[in-house]
C-alpha cells in the first residue's frame, strides 16, 4: 500500500454522487462545504443552510459582498434565483421536520452504532453544537465526512465514540478518505474501496468491526 | 396606529437594567443590533444574561469583533444561553476561568424556547439531543415510539433586535440572513427595541411583507 495521505477532495467527490435533482442537502462548514464543488452538472439540489436559506449560491465575485448575506460559516454567499429566507425557528423545523434529504457533516468520531460526536472535547475544545444536534436528529439521511484517520494515526472510525455524543444512533452513512461505509447499527459496512486501498488493509487501519458487502465496489476516482 | 418612541442607542441602553436578562439577535454579527451593543458598552450596563445564537466573532490576532462581541470583551455578562461560542475565544477564556457561565443549548432547541416564550407554550418537545448531555435532568417524553426532550420556554427582560426597516408603528422587514433570531425574540421579551436601518412613516409598508408586527415593539432605534 502507499503511504497514507489524508485526501478531503476525495471524500466530498464520492459524497456528491450521493444526490438527485430535487434533494434538499445541508452541507456543514469544512470538509463538507467542499462537496458543493463536485456535484455532477445534470443534477440539481437545493442546498439550505440553517442561518436561514434554501436556494444558497457561490460565494460573491469580489466587491459582491452583502453584509445581510451570509453562511452558517458567516462568509458572504449568494442566494440563487428562486431561493428564499426564513427565520431561525422556520430554519430548524425544515430541519427537524425532515424536510432535509442529506445533511452531510465532519466528525471527531464515528462509530459502529451510528453515534456522532463533533461538538466538544472535554478540557479542551468546547465551542458548542451549533446546529449540528438538531441536523443529525433531524435530517432524513446523514453523512459523516471525514479522514479516515486523525492527524495522530488513529482511526476516527469506532467502536464506541468516547467523547460526548452530537446525536445518539443516527448516522447512516460514512464516506472517508479510504471507502464507503454503510451504518449497520453494529457494524461498519463497506460498500465501497476507494483504489489504491483494499479492503484487507482497511479492516486492518479501522478500530471497529468492518464487514463486507456483498456488492462491494472498488471506485476508481477520476 | 400608534407611533412608537423613536429614541437614541444611547437612550435605548439605559432602559436597560444591569442583570437583566437580554435577547440579542444575529447570527455571527449578520443582523445584530450593533449601535445598541455599543451604547451598552459604553454605558458599562453589566451582570447581563444573554439569550444569543452564538457569541458573534473575536479574533484575537487582528481584534476583529462583529454582533455582540464587545459586551463579552468588555465583562458586561455574567451568563451565556446559546449554541456556539466557538468563534469568540474570549467567551471561552472567561468560562475557563469562571467569570462567564455558559449554558450551551442546540440552535434548533434554542430557537423553539424562545418561540414558546412568546407564543404562550409551556414548553416544546424536540428529539434533538436524545441520548447525549443535553438530556441530563431533562423530562423525556416518547411519542409514537420516539425518545423526546422537554424544553423550557426562554423568556427575556428585554430583546434588542435589528431590522432592515421599520415603520413608526413598529412593524419590521428584516433582509436575507439577517432575519435569523430577531423575529422570534420580539414576542419572548417584556421590553423590546428595534433597531432599524430605515425609518419610515406608518402605512408605507405593505401590510403582506411585514415579518414582525408592530404590537411586538416597544421603541425604536434608527442605526
Amino acid at each position: 500500500m502507499p503511504e497514507y495521505i489524508e485526501n478531503k477532495e476525495i471524500i466530498a467527490q464520492r459524497i456528491a454522487r450521493f444526490f438527485k435533482t430535487g434533494d434538499v442537502v445541508n452541507l456543514g462548514i469544512g470538509l463538507p462545504t467542499l462537496v458543493g464543488n463536485y456535484i455532477p452538472k445534470e443534477v440539481t439540489v437545493i442546498l439550505q443552510s440553517e442561518n436561514g436559506l434554501i436556494g444558497l449560491g457561490p460565494e460573491p465575485a469580489p466587491g459582491g459582498e452583502d453584509k445581510d448575506l451570509t453562511n452558517a460559516g458567516g462568509k458572504a454567499v449568494t442566494i440563487l434565483p428562486g431561493g428564499c429566507f426564513f427565520d431561525s425557528a422556520t430554519s430548524f423545523g425544515i430541519i427537524r421536520g425532515g424536510h432535509v434529504d442529506y445533511t452531510v457533516l465532519g466528525v471527531l468520531e464515528v462509530d459502529q452504532e451510528g453515534n456522532l460526536a463533533n461538538y466538544k472535547i472535554p478540557g479542551k475544545m468546547v465551542p458548542g453544537m451549533g446546529g449540528a444536534m438538531d441536523l443529525v436528529a433531524g435530517s432524513r439521511h446523514v453523512i459523516a465526512a471525514t479522514t479516515h484517520f486523525e492527524k495522530s494515526g488513529a482511526s476516527k472510525l469506532k467502536r464506541r465514540c468516547s467523547l460526548p455524543l452530537t446525536a445518539a444512533h443516527e448516522v447512516d452513512y460514512v464516506v472517508t478518505d479510504l471507502g464507503f461505509f454503510v451504518v449497520s447499527g453494529h457494524s461498519f459496512i463497506l460498500k465501497e474501496v476507494f483504489a489504491p486501498w483494499t479492503a484487507e488493509w482497511i479492516i486492518a487501519h479501522t478500530e471497529a468491526d468492518v464487514e463486507l458487502a456483498e456488492d462491494i465496489l472498488l471506485w476508481e476516482p477520476a | 396606529m400608534i407611533a412608537k418612541p423613536v429614541i437614541s442607542a444611547r437612550e435605548a441602553a439605559a432602559l436597560i437594567q444591569p442583570g437583566s436578562v437580554v435577547h440579542i439577535g444575529g447570527f455571527l454579527g449578520c443582523g445584530s443590533p450593533d449601535a445598541i451593543i455599543a451604547a451598552l458598552c459604553e454605558a458599562h450596563i453589566g451582570e447581563l444574561t444573554i439569550v444569543c445564537n452564538d457569541t458573534a466573532i473575536y479574533d484575537p490576532k487582528t481584534g476583529r469583533t462583529t454582533g455582540l462581541a464587545p459586551l463579552i470583551l468588555n465583562h458586561l455578562v455574567r451568563k451565556v444561553i446559546t449554541s456556539h461560542i466557538g468563534t469568540n475565544a474570549e467567551t471561552q477564556k472567561l468560562m475557563s476561568s469562571g467569570e462567564i457561565e455558559v449554558e450551551l443549548v442546540p440552535q434548533g432547541t434554542l430557537a423553539e424556547r424562545i418561540r414558546a416564550a412568546g407564543f404562550g407554550l409551556g414548553g416544546i418537545l424536540t428529539p434533538t439531543g436524545a441520548g447525549t448531555e443535553v438530556e441530563q435532568g431533562k423530562h423525556v417524553f416518547e411519542v409514537n415510539s420516539r425518545k423526546y426532550l422537554l424544553e423550557l420556554p426562554l423568556p427575556g427582560d428585554v430583546a434588542i433586535i435589528k431590522a432592515k426597516k421599520g415603520d413608526r408603528a413598529g412593524n419590521l422587514v428584516y433582509a436575507k440572513t439577517a432575519r435569523n433570531f430577531n423575529p422570534i425574540m420580539a414576542p419572548a421579551c417584556s421590553l423590546v427595541i428595534a433597531e432599524v436601518e430605515e425609518l419610515v412613516e406608518i402605512g408605507t409598508i405593505d401590510p403582506d411583507h411585514v415579518h414582525t408586527p408592530s404590537i411586538f415593539v416597544d421603541y425604536l432605534v434608527t442605526a
